[in-house]
């Protein structure tokens, strides 16, 4: 039997240098916060380790999330990150097609069982037995069931995977699923977001392959590192939230000085993701950094909590859409109107029943 | 809940006693935490509206200024002083006397509590002539103070600790102790709507407490809102 094959030996076969090699482990270290020994830790891992193979497997999605990926801000990471992964599995981007494609998921399955790593992109309609997503030649629900069986963890990428995202939005007539309310004998980690940051992405996954296990995961199941905090805590704008200074109008003098967008509808405070530090398109920039409150893209359900531009949410359940205060205050002002003619009717029986006692 | 119409204030000579009827209901602890909380739950009102729809943009450098901060600051204040009395009052349910637990439960399991609940329904639907009186709360009283009162507080309790979690951190102790809200409602926004609207059933509690407190001391002749101060209950018509 040959030598077990590593991914420092994959990384160099695909033209990576040794350089750019233990760049990419300091750089990685760095975005995983793990201290000045990370990056040994990690070279010295990908050297020696059997390589751990990937499988992306894409259901009901738009495919946004691969597009940050391979976007990832460090050429070099996604140079590195993409050849560990496409050497295996992703119908989107990888080479073979087919029968010759399908045929590689078998032979992971049978090759690696339980080594692997499953990564999901979209989720699984259930509705009419999964027919509204088809992938070669069965539905999508039972293909994630099949690969799901002998991986050792799942990564659920994106808004889809990890919560429904829109095609799970009210009142999703496709049943989308997300994948931890399918698979349930699995480690699964959620990546949320619409799409999820690059630099999120590739830090999860080479943690992964790296230690062969999943980072510590929240409450949620989301990876501490990146989603412990909400936009909020750390938007550079909390200053103007705390002193009470907000945008009332996309073109007013606050909207130009940049002050808090709360009023605006801003999800900030309510959606736990890296962006108001890792920013996007290699740290240039993030939704509210452009004048545009966050939408909350990587909070479960953000589709039905809309608007985008108002503070309070709509609530559907009337019938109309209102929001709590709109409800409140009708539900207030009718019990105080109740209130008031009781306390006239009062008033009146009052009054007549003393009649009555005198005329008595 | 004693029917105290029925006690005979007759002396040994058959004369009627002048003196009016007075029983001592609420213990100190229990009006001083009811004076407390409506002050707490007043500031609470106020600061959650505003923390939804904040005040108009202050000008000039934000470094000058704080009003969203001390907004926040007084709701969480005033929440935490909210918190700690409802446990203090709950413990004042098993030291005090018996109208100190009235407020933890309804009786379903009398016949006469439905009875009696039918009868001060008729009452406010001015079918009766006379309410019953009573040294507590009635039992429609009793069933409103439960489930708008120690119910939703308890609600907003949990959930206002549960987004307070989310400033302090996932390894503060409020994360630990009401985290698992995250777990119903996974977007802390859909948290913030229920807190919300919680505001709103507090709001119509208030509206309804307060004007039953005032009829029912004109009507029923025997004191409700002096009764929250003194703790003693007078009844105006004697026996």
């Amino acid at each position: 039997m040959a030598a077990i094959e590593t991914f420092y030996d994959v990384i160099r076969r695909q033209g990576v240098t040794r350089r750019s090699f233990t760049k990419f482990c300091s750089l990685t270290a760095a975005s995983l916060g793990m201290g000045p020994i990370g990056a040994a830790k990690i070279a010295n891992a990908l050297e020696t380790k059997e390589r751990t193979p990937v499988i992306w497997m894409h259901g009901l999605e738009c495919t946004c999330c691969s597009e940050s990926f391979i976007r990832s801000a460090h050429p070099l990471v996604k140079d590195v990150v993409l050849s560990m992964i496409s050497l295996d599995y992703d119908d989107t981007i990888m080479a073979a097609a087919g029968h010759q494609a399908e045929a590689i998921l078998q032979e992971t399955k049978e090759k690696y069982k339980g080594k692997y790593i499953l990564a999901v992109e979209g989720n699984p309609p259930l509705n009419e037995g999964g027919m509204f997503c088809i992938d070669g030649g069965k539905p999508f629900v039972e293909k994630l069931k099949w690969m799901a069986d002998d991986a050792m963890a799942i990564i659920a990428w994106g808004a889809c995977a990890s919560w429904g995202c829109v095609q799970a939005a009210k009142p999703n007539p496709t049943q989308a699923t997300p994948i931890d309310k399918v698979i349930h004998d699995k480690p699964i980690i959620k990546v949320p977001g619409c799409p999820p940051i690059a630099e999120v992405m590739t830090g999860v996954v080479t943690y992964i392959t790296t230690f062969g296990r999943l980072p510590e995961l929240d409450r949620q199941g989301r990876p501490n590192m990146f989603y412990s905090q909400r936009i909020h805590d750390k938007c550079y704008r909390r200053p103007h939230f705390d002193a009470g200074q907000f945008v009332e109008q996309w073109d007013d003098e606050s909207a130009r000085k940049g002050h808090c967008l709360y009023k605006m509808g801003c999800k900030g405070p309510t959606t736990y993701n890296a962006c108001s530090t890792v920013r996007w398109n290699g740290g240039v920039s993030f939704p509210i950094q452009s004048g545009h409150g966050c939408i909350g893209c990587s909070e479960e359900g953000f589709w039905d909590k809309g608007p985008f531009y108002e503070r309070l949410t709509n609530i559907h359940q009337f019938g109309v859409e209102k929001n709590a205060d709109e409800i409140g205050l009708a539900a207030a002002g009718v019990v105080g109107a109740a209130v008031a003619t009781h306390a006239a009717a009062t008033a009146v029986k009052r009054i007549v029943s003393k009649n009555n006692d005198h005329s008595a | 809940m004693t029917d105290i119409s029925r006690i005979d204030v007759a002396d040994s000579h058959g004369e009627k006693v002048v003196a009016q009827p007075t029983v001592y209901v609420y213990e100190a602890p229990v009006r001083l935490w009811h004076w407390v909380n409506a002050l707490a739950i007043l500031v609470l009102i106020i600061t959650g509206y505003l923390i939804g729809s904040p005040l108009p943009t202050v000008a000039g450098e934000a470094s000058q200024h704080f009003v969203m901060g001390y907004i926040r600051f007084a709701h969480f204040a005033a929440g935490q002083i909210m918190a700690v009395g409802f446990l203090l009052r709950g413990y004042w349910a098993f030291m005090g006397n018996e109208h100190s637990r009235q407020i933890y439960y309804v009786p379903v399991w009398r016949a006469s509590f439905w009875k009696e609940l039918a009868h001060e329904i008729r009452w406010y639907a001015f079918l009766e002539k006379a309410p019953m009186k009573y040294v507590g709360h009635n039992p429609l009283a009793q069933t409103a103070m439960f489930v708008m009162y120690t119910l939703m507080s308890a609600f907003m309790i949990i959930t206002g600790f549960a987004l307070y979690s989310e400033g302090e951190g996932a390894d503060s102790w409020e994360a630990k102790l009401f985290g698992w809200v995250f777990y119903i409602w996974p977007n802390s926004q859909e948290v913030h709507t229920w807190h919300h609207l919680g505001m709103y059933v507090i709001v119509t509690f208030i509206l309804i407490h307060i004007y039953a407190a005032v009829r029912e001391d004109i009507m029923s002749r025997q004191s409700i809102i002096s009764s929250m101060i003194s703790g003693e209950r007078h009844f105006k018509d004697g026996a």
